[in-house]
Formats: C-alpha cells, structure tokens, sequence
C-alpha cells in the first residue's frame, strides 16, 4: 500500500503549519518593532558635538512615518538659518539608532548655499529613530529627531 | 568612467542672489558591506563616499556618504548664484576613481 496522507491527516498537518506561521510572524513582529538594540549613534553624536549637548528645534528633519521601503527612504532636512558669512550652517550629521552602523551622512553647507537644506535617499534596516546634528559656526548645535517605522529593511542579507 | 550622472538645475539663468536648486542622481550600487552573497561571503563595501559640488570652483555644497545612502544616490540642493561659471559635481569612490558631471549657471 502506497502512503497517502488522509483528510484528518492533511488537515492536522495545514493546522500545525499555519500555527508555525503564526509564531513565525510574531517573532518577526517583535523584531520589527522600534530598535531596543541601540547602535553607537549617541557616541557618533558626542564626538561631532564635541561633548556639548544640541539643544531641540531649528532643525526640521522630514521622514515618512512609514517607510514601505527601508532600501531607500527619502529624507529631507532643513535649517533655519539666514546662511550669511556671519551666521550659518557648517555641517549637518545624519545617524539612525538601528541600522548596523549609525553613519548616514554629514552635509557640509557653506554661506554660498544660501539655503541650508538638502534632500536624498537614505536605508533602514529596521523602524528605528532618525536624528539630525547641526552645527553652526558659532559653535552651537540643534538637532531634530524623527521614528520611521520600516516595513521592509533596507540592509538586505 | 562610464557613468553619466544625471544633473537638473531648476534655472540655467539667474539673477544675483537667486536660490538655485540642483537634482542629481547618479548610476552606483553602493554595496553597503553587510550583505553576503550565496556563498555566504560579505560582499565588499563600495560606495561613493564623498560629494562636492563647486560653483566656479567655490565649493557650495559636500556630503560625506556612508552606507546607508541607498544605491543610485540621489541628492537635492541649493545654492545662491552669485556669478555665472560652471557648476561641477564630483564623486569620489571607495576605491579612489572620480565620476564628474559638470553644468553652467549663468547670472545675469
């Protein structure tokens, strides 16, 4: 007699499957939920600010609330400065709190911007915080932080 | 190199002061260093890691790049025209090659 799975059987087995599925997807629901594993980004902070604390507000840093895409998820970030010779905007720090590393970027903008504002596509690897450093050339800093919430990351394995 | 990056200023002409925006994308894998291929090996991080751009050879803009600047980088600024002269946008790569793409500004 050939094995052949029964009804009972079949439908036991779909049972057992689907329950796997089920806790598999939990499991992936807790891994996706905000970033507890924290990367280095405060330290990354720390040694561009030099030890000074940014204070909030002047920085606006624009992220979609959810990202469907963690590959390339577009940012924009904006400073508001006059952007003269005697007071502007010299560097501004991207990092995110749960990508692999926390680098993303680092604008350097200069008086003859004119501006202080740029725009690119950054990845995510998981829903996490994303956080801009400015620093202006009186020595002050400002920064700005954002949580995007990541459907599918963006550091693909 | 090959690449031809693709640069849009939204005014070839203006006036002193005016606030110019450039858009530029340009053709790159930025391997990010993380991923492993079937083997089960990393794949070797090659990104552009460095941006300029220079309006008559005054830089206006720079960006350092890290890996987690998405793969065909796209970027978006601004700067004031204050002369006319060429704009020059310049990539470095991890492995020291250069892509250049270069428009004009004219001020008026």
């Amino acid at each position: 007699m050939t094995p052949k799975f029964n009804r009972r059987q079949i439908v036991a087995k779909g049972a057992l499957a689907l329950g796997a599925a089920a806790m598999g997807a939990a499991a992936l629901g807790l891994s996706t939920g905000p970033a507890l594993a924290k990367n280095d980004s405060d330290e990354v902070i720390q040694k561009f600010t030099g030890g000074k604390k940014p204070a909030e507000g002047r920085v606006k840093l624009d992220l979609p609330e959810i990202a469907e895409n963690g590959n390339t998820v577009p940012m924009t970030v904006t400073v508001d400065s006059p952007m003269t010779a005697q007071s502007h905007v010299t560097d501004v720090l991207i990092v995110a709190d749960g990508n692999p590393r926390s680098g993303v970027t680092t604008f350097h903008f200069s008086p003859e911007s004119g501006v202080a504002e740029a725009n690119t596509r950054i990845r995510l690897a998981s829903s996490q915080n994303v956080m801009a450093v400015a620093k202006m050339n009186d020595g002050s800093f400002f920064m700005a932080s954002k949580q995007v919430k990541v459907t599918i990351g963006g550091c693909g394995g | 190199m090959a690449v031809k990056p693709r640069i849009k200023l939204d005014k070839k002409e203006a006036k002193k002061g005016d606030i110019v925006e450039v858009k530029t994308l340009v053709s790159h894998v930025m391997e990010s260093g993380q991923r492993r291929d079937n083997a089960g090996n990393i794949v070797p991080r090659k990104i552009l890691n460095k941006f300029t751009c220079t309006v008559n050879g005054k830089q206006v803009f720079a960006a350092d790049f890290e890996p987690a600047i998405s793969a065909n980088p796209y970027i978006q600024f601004k700067f004031r025209a204050e002369e006319s002269g060429p704009v020059v946008l310049t990539w470095t790569d991890d492995d020291g090659s250069k892509i250049v793409g270069e428009e004009s500004i004219k001020v008026g």
